[in-house]
């Protein structure tokens, strides 16, 4: 496939690989934690901009399968003594398969309609986890010290989460890139300009939509797990935060939606400008109101985001801003 | 036979869209469709490619009953649609545009075989030239030819092409019912709304009358102008009256 040879596929994963490279030979445990918190961001919004780029669909439930699937895998390890890898990923296929089934009845819903149904979602999964006394109810669950040993203890567990995080953006940029570049993606853009000319022109948008919400979810699945991990602990409050999802959603929409590198830039954006304001003494229990400012601005006079704005005004660089 | 419609009724609450309607279409053929405004001409076309479904009647399409399928499924199974009200995706170049009608249409091309497709079928409209453009930025008449270029690189055996024609100068039109007698040379079937009636006179073999979504009559484009109660059809639309008896 030619895809192979166009920069703009090269630049993000070159990027995500440099970055995690430079924090794991600097070997500081601060550097970890901050690359950690953002890295995390990268693929949230990556993995969200699958479906809310790709196809249009507005969705304030990503962090539902951050929480779900994180919850799900989480439990795995600290109460079935899985390893983290294979907790990981048993955390992105529940959340795949619960987004398959919920996609084959929010999906049906267009626009505001749909948007409205996730927030729902969001509120019934935290509900339902705070009752639920497998996940141990409202105070959740937390992890034996002795799991970390399997791993050469706490230090090497955390750098091990890390690398695994990095892993997983990278599969996040790569899929990103893969879906938009295929005949599958096609489909969806075609979707997301206008789903009752796409299907008039053969594109099964039912199945199609259901396919991509279910691949944006996997990602915020084992992202949960590793999150949790790393805490040594989860609990309702922590895991369905819908002030997360919102963020992610103006990460995309800063960056630019549709684009593999928008999300990335995005999410760098965004923590930059949200780490100064929650030091900023004026701002610091507004950054929330900001973020909704933020965004409505962006929607108004920038819809492309910042990449996208870029790509329209300099067509020459196209190629390398995919 | 390419299609066949059996007493069709479509109702949009209150409003009776189709009343009974009955017709069958052979292939090869070029079947104009003409009506009044409102007549029901779209809501036929929405009712034989699956995007509404009729309360009663049948479409058979290439022998295979297809009432009630969604719009996805008629067009894998070879059936394009230009639009009225043109749909071009805006943020997809015009090539893009039309490689979805190659991808998802009947033969459903890899992505490489379709920008193939779509560069002939480009070359058909005349549009080649534009194809790296973002369709949202294209004229109304370049977007009425994007709309047929989507339709055949589908490769369908029946094409439904909805006004064309409407709102382009005469030689626009010209070279559109060029294209248009180029699609049936291709062997593709044509059923076309048409309100520009001396291009309907002139490509089509035969002629159906829609009228308060009642089929009014049915024939050679001749005997339908001379038919008195199409006539008197029109004539409850003066301008419409005009265009028929003056062309
Ligand atoms: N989706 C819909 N919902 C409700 N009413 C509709 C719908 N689509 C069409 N109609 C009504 O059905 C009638 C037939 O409309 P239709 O668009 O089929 O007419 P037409 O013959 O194509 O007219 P025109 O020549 O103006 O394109 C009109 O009265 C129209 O208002
Ligand atoms: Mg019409």
């Amino acid at each position: 496939m030619r895809t192979w040879k166009l920069p703009g596929f090269w630049i993000p994963l070159a990027l995500v690989f440099a970055w995690g490279l430079i924090i794991l030979i600097m070997g500081q445990d601060t550097a970890r934690e901050t690359a950690f918190t953002l890295m995390m961001f990268v693929a949230m919004a990556s993995s969200l901009n699958i479906l809310l780029g790709y196809t249009g669909y507005v969705s304030f439930g990503h962090i539902v399968f951050f929480g779900l699937g994180g919850y799900f895998g989480f439990f795995l390890l600290s109460q079935h003594d899985w390893n983290l890898f294979l907790a990981a990923i048993a955390g992105g296929a529940l959340s795949a398969v619960l987004a398959g089934l919920l996609g084959m009845a929010v999906l049906r819903l267009r626009g505001a309609y749909f948007a409205l149904a996730t927030i729902g979602i969001n509120e019934a999964a935290r509900a339902f986890v705070s009752n639920f006394e497998p996940f141990g109810g409202a105070t959740g669950l937390f992890v034996n010290f002795a799991a970390y040993e399997r791993y050469g203890g706490a230090g090497k567990a955390l750098w091990l989460t890390f690398i695994l995080l990095w892993v997983a953006t990278l599969a996040v940029v790569l899929v990103s890139f893969l879906v938009k570049h295929s005949r599958f993606g096609l489909g969806l853009m075609a979707i997301r300009e206008d789903e009752d000319a796409a299907m008039v022109m053969g594109v099964k948008a039912p199945r199609a939509k259901t396919i991509t919400f279910t691949i944006s979810a996997f990602f915020p699945g084992v992202i949960g797990t590793l999150y949790f991990f790393k805490n040594g602990n989860v609990e309702p409050g922590d895991a369905f935060q819908l002030h997360m999802s919102i963020e992610s959603l103006v990460m995309v929409m800063l960056g630019g939606q549709g684009l593999v590198l928008g999300p990335m830039v995005g999410a760098v954006t965004y923590q930059g400008l949200r780490g100064y304001l929650l030091t900023s003494p004026i701002f610091k229990d507004l950054h929330l109101a900001v973020a909704g400012v933020f965004l409505l601005l962006i929607i108004l006079f920038v819809p492309a985001g910042a990449v996208g704005w870029v790509r329209g005004r300099f067509p020459r660089v196209r190629r390398f801003l995919e | 036979m390419m299609l066949q419609v059996t007493g069709v009724s479509k109702r949009f609450g209150g409003l009776q869209a189709l009343t009974d309607v009955s017709f069958e279409l052979a292939e090869g053929k070029i079947m104009g469709l003409i009506g009044p405004n409102g007549a029901g001409k779209t809501t036929l076309f929405n009712v034989v490619n699956g995007v509404f479904e009729p309360e009663e009647g049948k479409v058979i399409f290439r022998g295979e009953d297809i009432t009630g399928l969604p719009s996805y499924e008629v067009a894998r199974r070879g059936m394009a649609r230009a639009h009225q009200v043109v749909r071009p995706l805006h943020e997809l170049t015009v090539r893009e545009n039309v490689m979805v009608g190659a991808c998802y249409g009947r033969e459903g091309l890899s992505l490489s075989a379709a920008a193939v497709r779509a560069d002939e079928a480009l070359s058909q409209v005349g549009l080649i030239e534009r194809g790296h453009m973002l369709a949202g930025s294209l004229n109304v008449a370049q977007k009425k030819r994007l709309e047929m270029a989507r339709a055949l690189a589908a490769r369908p055996y029946l094409i439904l092409l909805d006004e064309v024609l409407a709102g382009l100068n005469p030689s626009e039109i010209d070279a559109i019912l060029d294209t248009i007698r180029g699609i049936r040379g291709q062997g593709i079937t044509i059923l076309m709304i048409e309100h520009v009636m001396q291009a309907v006179m002139n490509v089509s073999d035969r002629v159906l009358v829609l009228d308060y979504g009642v089929l009014i009559a049915e024939g050679l484009p001749q005997e339908v102008v001379d038919n008195p109660q199409v006539i008197e059809a029109y004539l409850g639309d003066p301008e419409m009256t005009a265009r028929l008896l003056g062309e």
